[in-house]
């Protein structure tokens, strides 16, 4: 398990994590969510021990990692794919980690072996790699020490389709077998398929925590007409909250009577009318975050 | 490709429960860093062209030198030559690419003691400057023997056993020089030249300064590391007065700038 308690990390002039607290469970996925320099990074490098938090804390079950006699044994780490000697061969860079851990050797073509590097490719040298071979071999180093925590940023970045579905049930796998995996994605559809928790952070705060379940389920209506933009500003002057999404859907908080009665009164003819089902990761992360976006795209 | 190929121990892993876990020892540690310094494109052909290098300055010595100098002392200093650039390079590099080359993510994750890798390094380095004098005292003295044969002379051994460790003192304390700035700068690029300043720029500077201001020239043993590292590769460290000279200049240009490297390396983020 990992607990994050009221983590800050302040830089000169500006905090990158402020104040944050989540738990990710073991048995389950969790998703770590957030826009570009949201904070996830950050985050991730404290849990670490590479960054040193302002205040606060992140303890692996109970366990500063910096304390952990022989981290590598216990959780698997991927922050940075590319983050390796460009002139070391993937073999070699898996042997190192493999001796640092003191493991045998023969662990080391057990991984080639899983992340599906084949034995030329290993011995190539990192420089010559795709990003979806280096992301190979870095859950590859991750998984070397057989954790029983993944903390993984952005692992299905550079990774073909089929790379992409086979680290999902790998990730589903090991959670299964009572792992606890903490991932950062911007590949909503992955986390949406694999996730079992969320966490949602911007601007180095938490906007949303909870399952995904509970999350997504969100109630509220779905409402479309023939102008969206005449509707949004009608429910606003009524004072209901929307959310104009960008197919011309409009999303709020009120129920679909009221909504419809606003439409009535504006004499704005709507094209659908319904309770909003579970909203879409990619909606849900849209409207959290508006305050945080840089390009303002839910408005 | 979604084929579920994990690996046997995790099966039995139904309910997480804590490992005895051992610390890792500082002798794997240092095995690791002595393969990190090695398996590298880099660092291969460094750790090449020091054997290399060692057979060609013997075969030059054997081809070029006059008769009367074909002695083992004129072995040991053309096999040192190149060694004593090759080796603080060596030194930089085990340190800096953890942080050029990003390694150092992995590295210091595995061991989150951020200390104790450094000392791993450290003890590596002066394993392999060792390692490499002796090669360079080998090689020589093969160099010595054929030189001697081919010239027709007699085989002069002119180096006491009181100059030899000054010799491998002085390529320790060359790798030391580079393994500060190493730390120090944590850039492979930044750390180079900056060997290159220390070692021939400012030695040039610091001559000119004697040579100008008379206060200066009795100061300088105490201040350049170049005089005293010239005098170490003579074997001319012998008297007190020596020895202390030699103690300020490592104190000047290797103890206090380490300290303030490691405690700034301790606390920087890794990125």
């Amino acid at each position: 398990m990992i607990t994050v308690e009221s983590l800050t990390r302040r830089y000169a002039g500006f905090t990158a994590v402020d104040n944050i607290s989540f738990t990710a469970q073991p048995g389950r996925v969790t998703g770590f969510l957030g826009p570009n320099g949201a904070g996830k990074s950050t985050t991730m490098r404290v849990m670490v021990g590479l960054t040193a938090p302002t205040s606060g804390s992140a303890t692996i079950d109970g366990v500063r990692f910096a304390d952990l006699p022989n981290p590598g044994l216990e959780v698997g780490v991927l922050l940075d794919a590319s983050a390796q000697h460009a002139g070391r061969t993937g073999r070699e860079i898996l042997t190192v980690a493999s001796d640092t851990m003191g493991l045998p050797r023969s662990r080391v073509d057990e991984m080639i072996e899983l992340v599906s590097l084949t034995p030329a490719e290993a011995k190539r040298r990192v420089r010559n790699y795709s990003l979806g071979m280096r992301q190979r071999l870095g859950i590859a180093t991750a998984l070397l020490g057989d954790p029983t925590v993944l903390i993984l940023d952005e692992p299905a970045n550079g990774l073909d389709p089929a790379g992409i579905r086979w680290m999902r049930d790998l990730l589903t796998e090991f959670a299964s077998h009572g792992g606890t995996v903490l991932l950062s994605s911007h590949l909503l559809h992955e986390i949406e398929v694999i996730a079992d928790d969320l966490v949602v952070i911007g601007n180095g705060k938490i906007v949303a925590a909870g399952t995904k379940e509970e999350l997504l389920s969100a109630a509220g209506t779905l409402a479309r007409a023939t102008s969206p933009r005449d509707l949004a500003h009608a429910l606003e002057a009524s004072g209901i909250a929307s959310t104009l999404a960008g197919d011309g859907s409009i999303r709020t908080d009120a129920d679909p009577a009221r909504v419809g009665a606003v439409a009535l009164t504006h004499q704005i003819a709507l094209t659908e009318l319904r309770p909003a089902e579970g909203a879409g990761l990619e909606e849900m992360f849209l409207s959290l975050t508006a305050d945080t976006q840089r390009e303002g795209v839910a408005l | 490709m979604t084929a579920m190929i994990f690996p046997p121990s995790s099966g039995t892993k139904a309910s997480p429960v804590r490992r005895t876990v051992q610390p890792i020892a500082t002798t794997r540690l240092v095995k690791v860093e002595l393969r990190k310094m090695f398996n590298t494109r880099s660092g291969f052909w460094m750790l090449v062209s020091i054997g290399v290098l060692s057979v060609l300055a013997t075969v030059a010595v054997i081809v070029f030198a006059p008769q009367g100098k074909v002695t083992y002392e004129s072995f040991a200093t053309a096999i040192g030559l190149p060694m004593s650039v090759i080796l603080p390079m060596i030194a930089i590099l085990a340190v800096t690419s953890e942080w050029s080359q990003r390694s150092g993510l992995t590295t210091f994750t595995l061991v989150p003691s951020r200390g104790r890798v450094v000392d791993a390094k450290a003890i590596a380095t002066v394993l392999v400057g060792l390692g490499s004098t002796a090669i360079a005292f080998a090689v020589g003295a093969v160099g010595n023997l054929v030189g001697s044969t081919l010239a027709g002379v007699d085989t002069v051994w002119d180096v006491s056993l009181a100059a030899a460790p000054q010799m491998a003192l002085g390529n320790l304390i060359g790798m030391a020089i580079g393994f500060t700035l190493g730390v120090v700068l944590r850039a492979s690029a930044a750390a180079i030249v900056g060997y290159f300043v220390v070692a021939f720029v400012l030695s040039g500077v610091l001559e000119l300064l004697a040579m100008v201001k008379p206060w200066f020239l009795d100061l300088q043993p105490w201040i350049d590391w170049n005089f005293t590292q010239v005098e170490l590769f003579a074997g001319a460290t012998n008297t007190a007065k020596e020895w202390a000279m030699l103690g300020s200049t490592t104190m000047i240009w290797i103890v206090i700038p380490l300290a303030i490297g490691l405690f700034t390396l301790r606390r920087a983020e890794v990125k």
